[in-house]
């Protein structure tokens, strides 16, 4: 756990403080991150929080201590910190970088080699590829996952992280926050987290803390600074889009209606057609006596058709899990054109159904000053 | 005789001298070595010393040697020591630590605060910083200033042999007052090879002891 408590630093010569007066607490196994425009002051609060700069007014306790009461060297080695700029060592192989302070505790060499391998591969770096590089033979990207990893080398429960992955592209920087909290699941750590990207804070952080000019303007949930940001200026940061970044936050689950009408397979096509021409049902959902998915009818298909509703069933191709973020059920509903998406779990069986018109109401009217309207959408059963 | 006979013909009594030579370049940047390069890094954490010092040291490298010798003639008589090897070594000495200093207080300030952070955010002792990291890191910086000292050294060092140190100087000024062509170029030529041999010598223990993560190519 970090405690910040009034936290004020000026730098010698400075006018204004880089740091005013932040409170804040990180409990413990939580990612916080910091988040905020260049030179508002999150460098300086990590440096503050190890002891690297000393602190103008204020405290910091770390897991209940007063850092000024602890040992700068051993505080620091509780803590990794894997700074802004890398900074790793040119002189020295990755394998030495990463091994810095588990050399300085005495680590067999064995113990520290496997613990070399293990990091690499954690930050997706092949082992035999990179161990014997110099830095100097590294891509940025590259150069700053090895700095993550020495930061982590001798298992410090606590990281502060610089923009860790500020330096690496797309792609990898998805791969690399997946796998980071995989990790995090486990190992909960307390981490402070630096990043000037919106979607990587809401993405990596349990808890985001905004700042502007040295002062925490808004600290919260992800979902909080997103749907009720404090002011202009956390509404200007998060950005225009700040719904659509919501979706990233929001479930399958969260969106989909329960309860589909649907029919059974067995059910006779005159009886199916007669409800759909009644209720003004273009396609209907149609499963097995366990609600397992098969297809669907449409009106077109049953009409003259003596049988069973299941024997003029279409397949139904594209379906979604209830664990999708509905980011990605939306962009799958826009690319094919599709007004309504069947959701169905990893047992085949019928959950629910997104629908886009619902779907949208449901993340604007959240939005609503006054108010949510979880409660219509989700009662409205009755899509089809 | 030409230059080659004349250094066939002494070539038993050219090697002494070289070896005399040899022995107080050596000293003497053995000890300016010493001296220079803990100096120059104790300067790193006293800035306003550092330019005190390395002003001082500059202004040392600007008085001409054979003045430098004839100056400690009378100060060093004081301890029996007016001329021989010892006035040759201390003058040495003080001219070596002008490169020597300024290279290693330079290739020490020089390494990127990142890294000195780095270090210490890990977890290093600031004395584990500097041995582990801007000692190693300047490595290649102090040599060159080493190399510098080295081939300056061996050329003063000629003319150490005016007051009395021996050395392949003694060829040179002999061969100066007896108007002896072929004996002034066999000290010159030694001396150059014996410079340039050094150099070289120190280039290969440059490449062996710098790590070959600070090599550009
Ligand atoms: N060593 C220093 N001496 C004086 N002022 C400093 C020093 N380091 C930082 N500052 C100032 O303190 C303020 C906060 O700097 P800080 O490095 O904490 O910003 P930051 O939020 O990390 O910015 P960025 O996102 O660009 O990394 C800035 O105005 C900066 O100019
Ligand atoms: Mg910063």
């Amino acid at each position: 756990m970090i405690e910040l408590n009034h936290v004020t630093k000026t730098y010698p010569g400075a006018s204004q403080p880089a740091v005013d007066s932040v409170s804040l607490t990180i409990p413990e196994g939580e990612i916080c991150v910091f988040i905020g425009p260049s030179g508002c002051g999150k460098t300086t609060l990590m440096r503050l929080t190890n002891r690297l700069i000393p602190i103008t007014s204020g405290s910091i306790s770390v897991d209940g201590k007063d850092i000024m009461g602890l040992d700068p060297i051993e505080l620091r080695r509780h803590i990794g910190y894997a700074i802004q700029q890398v900074g790793l060592f040119p002189h020295m192989t990755v394998r030495d970088n990463i091994a810095t302070v588990p050399k300085l505790l005495g680590w067999a060499r064995t113990k520290i080699d496997a613990r070399v391998d293990e990091l690499l591969t954690l930050v997706n770096l092949e082992p035999g590829t990179f161990r014997d590089r110099y830095p100097r033979q590294l891509s940025g990207g590259q150069a700053q996952r090895v700095g993550v990893a020495r930061a982590m080398a001798a298992d410090p429960p606590i990281m502060l992280m610089d923009e860790p992955f500020g330096a690496i592209d797309p792609i990898n920087r998805e791969v690399l926050q997946d796998e980071f909290l995989r990790i995090q699941d486990k190992l909960k750590k307390t981490i402070i987290f630096v990043t000037h990207d919106i979607n990587e804070a809401i993405k990596m952080g349990q808890r985001i803390a905004l700042l502007k000019e040295g002062r925490l303007i808004q600290t919260g949930l992800p979902d909080e600074l997103l749907n009720r940001p404090a002011d202009e200026f956390v509404k200007s940061f998060v950005g225009a889009d700040r719904v659509l970044k919501r979706l990233n936050l929001l479930k399958v689950r969260d969106a989909m209606m329960t309860n589909p009408v649907h029919c059974r397979s067995e059910d006779s096509s005159e009886k199916v057609l007669e409800q759909m021409v009644k209720n003004d049902l273009a396609f209907l959902i149609v499963t097995d006596r366990d609600q397992r998915l098969l297809g669907y009818v449409n009106q077109y298909d049953l009409r003259g058709h003596k049988g069973h509703a299941g024997d003029v069933a279409r397949k139904l191709t594209l379906t979604v899990s209830p664990e999708r973020n509905l980011k990605e059920a939306l962009s799958q509903m826009l690319s094919y054109d599709l007004g309504i998406l069947v959701v169905v779990g990893e047992d085949g069986r019928i959950q629910g159904v997104l629908n886009s018109t619902t779907l949208c109401s449901l993340v604007g009217s959240t939005y609503d000053e006054h108010g949510g309207h979880w409660g219509r959408i989700t009662a409205a059963g009755r899509i089809l | 005789m030409t230059t080659y006979d004349f250094i066939v013909r002494n070539w038993p009594e050219l090697m002494s001298l070289a070896w005399q030579h040899t022995v107080f370049v050596s000293i003497a940047l053995a000890i300016a070595i010493a001296t220079g390069v803990p100096l120059g890094v104790y300067l790193t954490f006293n800035r306003r010393l550092a330019d005190t010092v390395l002003y001082l040291a500059g202004i040392m490298m600007t008085v001409p040697s054979v003045a430098l010798f004839g100056l400690m003639i009378p100060v060093l008589s004081v301890f029996g020591h007016g001329i021989g090897t010892v006035p040759a070594v201390i003058a040495l000495v003080l001219y070596s630590q002008l490169p020597i200093l300024r290279s290693t207080y330079a290739a020490i300030r020089s390494v990127d605060p990142a890294i000195i952070e780095a270090g210490l955010g890990i977890g290093m002792t600031r004395a584990q910083v500097l041995f582990k990291v801007q000692i190693p890191m300047s490595l290649g910086v102090i040599f060159s200033g080493v190399r510098v000292a080295v081939v300056m050294s061996i050329g003063i060092g000629a003319i150490a042999a005016y007051i009395g140190a021996g050395g392949l100087g003694q060829y040179i000024f002999n061969g100066i007052t007896q108007t002896y062509d072929a004996m002034i170029n066999a000290g010159a030529v030694a001396v150059s090879a014996m410079a340039i041999l050094a150099d070289f010598m120190f280039g290969r223990l440059e490449r062996t002891l710098v790590s070959k993560g600070l090599r550009r190519d």
